[in-house]
This record gives structure tokens, sequence and C-alpha cells, in this order.
């Protein structure tokens, strides 16, 4: 087995751009893990950073962790503010705890793993192409406009149905390609975006989901079964040109 | 029949004791107006947009082409373009998308600015044997430096943020493959390439046969971030962040999925056919803040290697816009005036949205300059830039450099006919069928662009050596260069120039 490297780095008191080149540094010198201490509002972590690498965060990370990033498997162990995943590209965020607005925002590769709850937009405008989809899971609630301008990719929301709340709106609205798969379904047909259908997940739909339920709960310790034992819904844009009907030439 | 078939726009006519009959019409035609029967040419007027490719390649100067053949009956409000758009969207009920830029017959405040030249009282330079700097740096210039002093050596000690050494102050601005063809595009590279200068990528990523050129190109981050990840960011000389556009201010992008080819669908990082939809917004800028962290995320991201642009247009408080802009770290504020050009915008956007070029650089410029941060933000002007003369007068009224964009292409054949939204350019332009695409050739393109922007660098070194200039820093913001002619007084306040004769 190879022995693996690893780095810790203190970044209490420690601005963001010392601390990222700390973290590029380390990946540079061979780290294949780096453990950070300490962490209190640095935005950008591992911003653009690209590797083979696994980033431990203790604390709360401030916004846009791995934005662009590129391979890097990041874990927090706390909450996020928001956008973690933003315009990310490949490799892993994965958060005990919760996150705020935009998690996963035009996100074109990897996965966004959520144990709690996110805010407002989530996954908003991701996309995919050839064999990069990206894939946002969300354990606990979502807010308004989950999946809007959706353009590719999954969001998997596994929150109870019976906790969800009626009042969220715009859910999938401008979404034309990807889909949003909740664990229940949508309270309300109101809580619908504009463009945006609900339907039972097929049994097909539903063991394509299951190997990422187990992903999710392995991580997290949780217990895969109820989760697996219940229905699901799936929220596809009902065309795939929202727009294309607004316009005539001049 | 309610409203019937509007009057042809283009009649279009054939001497036929001129023609002979080669067919260059037909074959180069790409709406199908002119069919061969038997021995004589004929034509469908309806079909024709004054693309004028026909009458570039008849041989005998056969084809004439009259606009509005046939006349409606004059009145100054009901214009014909009035008329038309009801009925289009009578029968439609539809919003009315339209090409290039502004159509509207607002007056041009450049036109009515004079330069100036030196007569007796200083003396004008003659470029042909004194030296012209007209090297320009984009970028954030420190507000003062610092020396430190080790024995009898003295070195710098304020640290430099990164700028854009351009041999000329004329860039080529963002047309993105998909508007435009790769031809175009690498017609464009090897033309600023061969200047000394930059273009804009567009929000359609980096195809890669233009990465040997990539030290000459801005990369554009929009809101759909399309094409956007890493490396395409690393390669780019400078990232711009598209906040707005001068055709369409406030509202986003959106290419159409018959646009989204193979090769367009792999620079975008989309499927092939699938819409591209850039929102109106930004979803993580909902602030001038959350700007600040954008522009910060692309520093960060690219380690503080490259200056960071931000886009936007002219719009009404567009100088408090850029004073923020200014204080978010990014190193340049691209002012898009209401002129400017585009594929495709709503006709109400293109023609009513926004203000023009002039007022909106001299009213950034001032304010940057009463808050004592004009060196935070270089300024660069575009948006209907179609001369030098234009470009000299941009830069005296406070603009660093400009980007121009129809210019560029007219200078590879378009004839501004605004049809690029059908995407059948038929001079290989804004168009990404494989035979219109062809016939533009990257090697003549390029000389022709390349001699565009020599020509314009020529005249500017003219009009700076009359006005008695030798480098472009002492004609940027001089407003005593230039005068207004049958300005009103308003205007000459806003743009902070005297009247002529004062």
């Amino acid at each position: 087995m190879i022995p693996v490297t690893k780095v810790e780095i203190d970044a209490s008191r420690m601005h963001y751009t010392p601390l990222n080149r700390r973290i590029r540094e380390a990946i540079a010198s061979g780290a294949d893990e780096i453990e950070i201490f300490g962490v209190l509002g640095q935005r950008f972590i591992a911003d653009g950073v690209r590797g083979d690498v696994t980033i431990r965060i203790h604390g709360v990370p401030g916004g846009d962790l791995g934005m662009f990033m590129s391979g890097p498997t990041c874990i927090v162990y706390g909450n996020c503010d928001h956008a973690p995943g933003n315009t990310m590209d490949g490799g892993r965020i994965i958060i005990y705890g919760s996150a705020g607005d935009a998690v996963a925002h035009s996100m074109r590769g990897g996965k966004v793993l959520v144990r709690d709850s996110i805010g407002y937009r989530g996954g908003i405008h991701m996309k995919q192409y050839q064999d990069k989809c990206p894939v946002l899971v969300i354990g606990g609630e979502f807010r308004s406009f989950l999946g809007e301008y959706m353009a590719g990719g999954l969001i998997l929301a596994l929150g109870d149905p019976a906790k969800m709340s009626r009042r969220e709106r715009g859910i999938g609205s401008g979404i034309h390609g990807g889909r949003i798969v909740i664990r229940g379904s949508l309270p309300d047909d109101r809580c619908l975006g504009v463009g945006a259908a609900q339907r039972p997940l097929s049994g097909e739909g539903l063991r394509e989901i299951v190997p990422l339920i187990h992903e999710f709960c392995g991580y997290f310790g949780l217990d895969a079964e109820p989760l697996l034992a219940d229905d699901y819904t799936e929220i596809v844009p009902s065309s795939s040109r929202p727009f294309a009907n607004k316009y005539t030439w001049e | 029949m309610t409203i019937g078939s509007v009057p042809v726009r283009f009649g279009i006519s054939v001497d036929h004791s001129r023609c002979m009959l080669c067919g260059r019409c037909v074959e180069n035609c790409p709406y199908d107006v002119f069919r061969k029967e038997g021995d004589t040419i004929h034509v469908n007027s309806r079909k024709c947009v004054a693309c004028h490719r026909c009458i570039a390649m008849c041989p005998r100067d056969a084809i004439s082409i009259r606009e509005h053949p046939v006349d409606y009956r004059s009145h100054p409000v009901w214009t014909q373009e009035a008329r038309e758009a009801i009925y289009n969207q009578a029968r439609t009920g539809k919003i009315i998308l339209a090409g290039m830029g502004n159509a509207k017959p607002y007056p041009i405040i450049f036109d009515s600015l004079v330069l100036d030249a030196c007569q007796v009282t200083n003396p004008s330079i003659d470029p042909l044997r004194e030296p012209m700097e007209l090297r320009t740096y984009i970028g954030k210039k420190p507000k003062r430096l610092e020396f430190v002093k080790d024995g009898d050596s003295l070195s710098l000690a304020t640290p430099l943020a990164p700028n854009l050494m351009l041999e000329t102050p004329i860039m080529v601005g963002h047309m993105s493959y998909g508007a435009i063809s790769l031809n175009a595009q690498k017609s464009i590279a090897m033309a600023v390439r061969e200047a000394g200068t930059f273009m804009g990528t567009g929000e359609g990523g980096l195809h890669p046969s233009l990465y040997p050129y990539q030290d000459h190109m801005i990369v554009q981050v929009a809101s759909g971030r399309f094409g956007v990840n890493i490396d395409y960011l690393e390669r780019g000389a400078a990232i711009e962040i598209k906040i707005g556009q001068g055709a369409k201010p406030g509202i986003g992008g959106h290419l159409p999925g018959e646009k989204v080819c193979e090769d367009v669908s792999c620079t975008r990082m989309i499927p092939v056919g699938s819409d591209a939809i850039s929102p109106a917004p930004h979803h993580d800028i909902y602030s001038i803040e959350d700007l600040k962290q954008l522009v910060r995320s692309l520093k960060e991201a690219t380690e503080w290697k490259k200056p960071v642009f931000v886009k936007i247009a002219a719009v009404h408080n567009v100088a408090a816009i850029a004073a923020g802009i200014a204080r978010s770290s990014a190193d340049a504020v691209v002012i898009d005036g209401f002129r400017g050009g585009t594929g495709a915008a709503p006709r109400v956007f293109r023609d009513h949205v926004g203000i023009p070029i002039e007022a909106a650089v001299a009213s950034v410029d001032a304010k940057l300059r009463s808050q004592g941060i004009r060196n935070e933000v270089s300024i660069i002007a575009s948006g209907g830039i179609r001369e030098s003369a234009d470009v000299a007068k941009a830069i005296a009224l406070g603009a660093d450099a400009v980007y121009i964009g129809t210019a560029a292409l007219v200078a590879m054949g378009c004839r501004v006919c605004g049809t690029c939204y059908r995407g059948l350019c038929p001079w290989g332009i804004a168009t990404q069928r494989p035979d219109l695409v062809a016939r533009l050739d990257p090697e003549i393109a390029a000389r022709n662009v390349a001699n565009l922007i020599h020509a314009w660098t020529l005249e500017l070194s003219e009009l700076m050596g009359a006005a008695g200039i030798n480098s472009i820093e002492s004609l940027r913001g001089n407003r005593d260069r230039l005068r207004g002619y049958l300005l009103d007084e308003s205007i000459m306040r806003v743009l902070d120039v005297k009247p002529v004769g004062a």
C-alpha cells in the first residue's frame, strides 16, 4: 500500500489567498490528504484546484468552496456558506451539515452531497456534457427555485416528504435538461416552476438512484433502507425549449 | 387575408443585356433569391436581405438592389418600421428579435465632436520622423511607487498588478463561437496577434484550434458559464465577466439549439441541439458585494495572475455602477454603448434601452477621477466605434482603449444586413453551415482585419501628431482636444467639453 502523505494546516486567522497557496503547495509536493483546522468563513477554499487529493475542512468555510475545482474531494465537518461547488468541474464536496444558497450553481461535473438542508436556488443552471454529469444530493430540505434553468445533471432530494414546505415555489423553473428527483412528491403543483412537470419515478429511474442513495448513506452513516423503500417523483422539463415560442423575427 | 402581404423590402433587377448566365448569383445566394430557368436568371425579391453577396460575385455588374421599391404613404410618425412591426406582432403575438445594433436614427454624438490640431502656438508632430507612443497598458496602476535601496541599486517595492500590454488601443470585442463561425474567430485571432492586441472569446468557450492564439484572448465568463472551467480560465490572457451587453442591457442570451452543432457543443460543453440559455443575472451575483466575490473567485482560481475585466451595458447609472466595479478588485471596466452589435436581440431592447457610449465613458471617467480611483481600473469603450476618429474621441473622453466588433466583421466582408439570426450568413461569418463557413478564408480575412487595425493606428498617430501629442496617455481624458459642434449645453456638461469657438 502506498503511504498517505498528509499535510495539516492551521487556518485560524489566515486569509483565503495564503490558505489556498498552502493547499496548492501541499498538492504540488505530493500530499494526498490535507486537513485544515480552524476554518472560519474563508471563501474560495480549493478554488480552481486540481488533483487527486482529499481536503478535510474543520469549521465553517465561506462562500464558493470548491469553485472551478477539478478533481479533489472536500469533506466539510460543519456547515457551508453559499455556493459550494459553484461552476465545479469534477471532484466531490461532502458536507456534514447544511449549506447556503446557490449550492452547485452551474456545476458541470462531480458530486456535491449535503447531509442536511440547503438554501434557495440549489443546483441552479447545472449542465452536463458527454461523460460529465453533475450530481447534487440533499439529505434535508431545499428552498424555492431548486434546479432553476437546469440544463443537465441530477439533483436528488432525500428529505422527509412529511416535512416538505408547501411554500417553496419555482421548483425547476426554466428547466430544459437533466432532472430533479425528490423523495415523495411536491406537496402542491403550485410549487412547480414554469416549464417544469412532475411525474412518478419509473422503476428504471429508481434503479439509477439506488447506488447514489447507498453512497450518500455510506458517507453519513445513515440507514438506506427507509429511503429505498419510499416512492420518488422526478421533475423534468415539460419541453426542451422553454423559450422557443416567445419570439418572432424582424 | 386581413393584413396580406407587406411590400418587399428590396427589389432586385437583373440587367439581362449584361448577364452572361454564369450562375454565380444562384450558387452564392443562401436565401434562394435567384434561379436559372433556360436562358434567364429569375429572381424572388421577397427573399432578399441585401447581404450583397450576389453584387460582390457578379462578374458583369448585372445585378442591382433597390431598398423599399414600394413606398408606403409617407408619414413622419407611422414609419414603415413602425407599421411593419405592428403587422408582425398582430400576426404572431410575439417579441420581435432583430440583428446587429441599434437601428433608430438617434443623433451620433461622435459626429458632433471635432478634434483639435496645432497651428503656430505649439508644434505639430510628424509621426514619420518622431516616435509615437500608442502602447497601452490595461489594468490597475499603483497610486504611488515605493523603492528600496540596496547599496547602489534601487528596486521597486510596490507590487504591480498584472496588466495587458497593447501595441495599439484597439481590441476586438467579444463575439462568441456560435454567434460567429470558427473561421471568423480564427481570422480575428490571427489579426490581433499580428497587431499586438487582444480579442474576446465571447461566451462560447475556447475552441482547441484557437489555443495557439490564447495569449491574445480575453476569455469571457457570462451567466450561463458555458465552456468555463479552470483550463479555460488559465488559457486566457485576461478574464472578462459579462454582466451586460449594449445591444440588450438587462436581459440574458439565448443560442437556439439549431445553432449548437457538434463543434459548438464541444466548446460550450453542452449536448448537440440543446438550447444554450444565459440567464439575465449571474445567479451568484445579487449585489455589488457579490460581484466583488465573483471577481475575486476568478483571481483566486488563477492565482492572481490574470487581469479581470467586468463588462456592463451603458445605462442611466453607469457611472455609479462603474465606481462599484472599480472597488471590486476588477482591473478594467468595459462599457458597451447602446449601439453595440449582436447576432440577435429583442428589437425593443436593441432600439430603446441604454445610453450612447460617448456620454457613458465621459461620465464614468469623471466619476472615477472625482473619487480618486481612476487608477484602479482601465476603461474600455465599445459599441458603435466605426473609424479611427471615433477611437480618438473615445480616448479623449476618458477611455483607455476600445473594443471594435461590427467594424472587424465589416473588414471580413459583412455588409451589415442584420440577418445574423438566420444563421445563413453568405460571407461565412455569422453561420455554422460548413459550405458557408468555408467561404471565409482565415488567412485573407485575418489580413483584412489586421490591415484595418493597422490603418486606424496610423490615422490615430497622425491625429495625435496634428494635435501636438506624442503619447496616447496625453490624449486620454484630454477633453481640451475636443469641441462640441451643435451639441446642447447639458450634453456638453456631461461630456465636459467646450463648444466650438470657445
